[in-house]
């Protein structure tokens, strides 16, 4: 299929010649230099300190989890690099259609951690993100976003506006046949929307191995006439440029990309599961030498980046972090109309019978104490 | 006034409101050239083609897809070519149509019609004569709406397309073109959620919906001529359903039968019986009834007639319900 002014890197990083687009190192050196995006160190330090926030409210949230404060909670864990480097390309209108595990874009959207907090403590108004322009509540039904974000495409195209869609799907959602159908029906209508697939290598326990026969998962995009590049997805620069090339593609009227980003989910899928059934230490020692703030972090330091007192950092986001826990906890309150009120525009008869029948159980419990 | 069929008639309704709202939008399957039962046609030519438009053959992208724009401030109504493909999409129904708006707690609401033509009697391949209304009514977060006449159908519509809730607005196929009614010319909304007394009777309430509410009426007539008075009320919506409308004709009347296509067992027909036994208990004199389609699959042409309801079976249950 034809592409008018297709950006030559997604010719040099062609996915069915599986090459992977990566700008630095393990140990932090350059090895792309002509590739290296141009941003001011305190852009680069902000970019960290990012990383860093979304990395300690997600040990956190563990933490609060494993003392019994917080419900089952989705770990970011190893993957902040994709999260904060598209962070800094959503603009105030774009939207954000996510999975689940995506945290660091949803904090630069500007949703909180009170918010993210109420909702793994079974508050839906936590995961409404109500005050937040153009961000979707999270996806647990795997994959059926990709259309969302679509739909969302089309509508910003018809009405002739500049928006990008941002959305995101993990290694195993590429399975789903919404997956395939958004790819589709996004490449027929050229909309906006930039797909990322936060390959972290396991959907639960079922290694990427066993999801697809293909070379890797940007290859999908082939089929559909989008455009694909894989990504080291820990490599905080190289997804940068993946989203600058991306977003200006979509925002210029071309269409879709589909990145593939390429990293490791260093903790468990959720708080209920225990990867030391499915995976060894060799291996997440392994992939711990990527970590992404690592990485980061020594890149910072052979640049002569200015040095941040990261422990002083650490010590008041955990300050700020349990702040808006303890906000979150604080909410209580679950009025049984929570239960009703959202589900239609204007409530049903049936339900309004239901609710009053149950009031009416509630209010002889009450005269029976 | 003007003389349509129910395929006219909503064409007409979809007309009206494309022509009224710029945010709205129609697509899906063979949808540019009029669709199959040529619902939409002429549209495309009128309105553009990016807002009448065919889309990828798969319904669950239909469906999602139109999920993504209702939140994004377009109105699209989507056609599923038949019932019995309604099923790639349901995934897509149930967990986001049904659900953006509790989920996002008002943030967003899915104004979205998903249109169909349902049910038998057109001797039709597989998946083409089903009556699958009981598994969307039973979906919290939907409104499931069918009409029985020309007439309704523009007014449903119109009010279905108006609703902030998502609709399924199922179309009786086996009656697209099989009658002909006065529809005025403009625009004009039925209530969702209200049933419509058809002919009013005092010994016994029948309770339909759809091409039913036609063999009911052939049905009626064996009936008057037997001297038993048949009240006859058309469902329109299958949810919300029309409690009062059952309490107050089953009070008068005493007795029910619901006539419907759908396989009997966990029908519409059984959530009837138990509104009539929680409305009306007291009131009865025989026990309300199900007349429906067998619990096995919809046949072919050759085995249909008998999973079919016609007249003369309604007329026989009547009088079975009325000497009990």
């Amino acid at each position: 299929m034809a592409h008018d002014n297709l950006p030559a890197i997604f010719h040099h990083f062609h996915p069915i010649e599986d090459k992977m687009l990566q700008i630095i190192d393990n140990e932090g050196n350059v090895i792309d230099k002509k590739r290296m995006p141009e941003l001011d160190d305190e852009i680069i330090i902000d970019a960290y300190k990012q990383m860093l926030y979304e990395r300690i409210a997600d040990e956190m949230a563990v933490s609060y989890q494993r003392q019994g404060r917080m419900y089952t909670y989705t770990p970011n864990i190893g993957q902040e690099a994709i999260h904060i480097a598209a962070g800094m390309h959503i603009r105030g209108e774009d939207w954000l259609v996510p999975a689940f595990r995506e945290m660091g874009t949803l904090l630069a959207k500007g949703v909180t951690m009170k918010e993210i907090f109420l909702f793994y403590l079974g508050n839906e108004h936590g995961g409404s993100f109500r005050n937040i322009r153009n961000v979707l509540p999270m996806a647990i039904s795997i994959g059926t976003q990709f259309h969302h974000a679509v739909g969302i495409g089309y509508a910003v195209k018809y009405q002739k506006k500049e928006e990008v869609v941002f959305t995101f799907i993990g290694d195993g959602g590429t399975s789903e046949g919404d997956f395939s159908e958004a790819l589709n029906f996004a490449g027929v209508w050229q909309v906006p929307v930039i797909f990322t697939v936060q390959n972290n290598q396991y959907a639960i326990s079922v290694p990427v191995q066993k999801q697809t026969r293909s070379v890797n998962l940007a290859v999908k995009s082939v089929a559909f006439g989008i455009p694909g590049i894989k990504v080291d997805g820990n490599d905080f620069f190289a997804m940068y440029l993946a989203y600058q090339i991306a977003v200006d593609y979509a925002r210029s009227g071309r269409g879709a990309v589909l990145i593939e980003a390429l990293t490791y989910r260093l903790g468990a899928h959720t708080t209920s599961d225990d990867p030391s059934k499915y995976r060894n230490e060799a291996e997440e020692q392994l992939w711990g030498k990527s970590d992404p703030l690592l990485r980061l972090k020594r890149y910072m330091q052979s640049a002569g980046i200015r040095a941040i007192d990261e422990e002083q950092l650490r010590e008041q986001y955990r300050e700020e972090i349990d702040r808006q826990f303890a906000d979150a906890e604080q909410e209580k309150s679950y009025p049984l109309s929570d239960l009703f009120d959202h589900m239609y525009t204007d409530m049903p008869d049936e339900l309004r019978r239901q609710k009053s029948e149950y009031e009416q159980f509630l209010s002889w419990k009450e005269k029976r104490r | 006034m003007s003389v349509m069929t129910m395929v006219k008639a909503i064409n007409n309704a979809l007309d009206i409101k494309l022509n009224e709202d710029q945010n709205m939008v129609i697509y899906g399957e063979d949808v540019g050239m009029g669709g199959v039962f040529r619902v939409t046609e002429g549209l495309q030519r009128k309105y553009g083609a990016d807002r009448v438009f065919d889309s990828p053959l798969a319904e669950s992208g239909i469906v999602g897809t139109a999920l993504g724009m209702a939140v994004s401030g377009l109105r699209p109504i989507v056609e599923l070519q038949f019932e019995g493909f309604t099923f790639p999409a349901f995934n897509q129904i149930l967990s986001n149509v049904a659900r953006i708006q509790n989920r996002s707690r008002g943030k967003y609401g899915a104004p979205v019609v998903i249109r169909f033509p349902y049910g038998g009697g057109v001797n039709a391949l597989e998946h083409h004569s089903d009556s699958p209304e009981a598994l969307f009514a039973h979906i919290p977060g939907l409104k499931v709406v069918i009409p029985s006449t020309p007439h309704d159908a523009k007014g449903l519509m119109i009010a279905a397309i108006e609703s902030n809730d998502p609709i399924i607005f199922m179309e009786p196929k086996r009656i697209y073109r099989a009658m002909k009614q006065e529809v005025p010319e403009g625009k004009y909304t039925l209530p969702l959620g209200k049933a419509r007394v058809v002919q009013e009777g005092t010994d016994i309430t029948v309770v339909a919906f759809g091409a039913m509410i036609r063999e009911c009426q052939t049905a009626i007539a064996l009936a008057q001529q037997a001297g038993i008075s048949v009240e006859l009320i058309d469902l329109r919506s299958i949810y919300p359903i029309d409690r009062e409308a059952i309490r107050t004709s089953v009070r008068k009347t005493g007795r029910m039968i619901v006539v419907a296509e759908a396989h009997e067992s966990f029908s519409v027909g059984s959530e009837l019986i138990a509104i009539a036994n929680e409305e009306a208990f007291l009131y009865l004199e025989a026990p309300p009834r199900r007349i429906g389609g067998f619990d096995t699959i919809v046949p072919l042409a050759q085995g249909e007639p008998y999973y079919l309801i016609s007249p003369e079976r309604i007329f026989y249950e009547i009088g079975k319900t009325i000497h009990f």
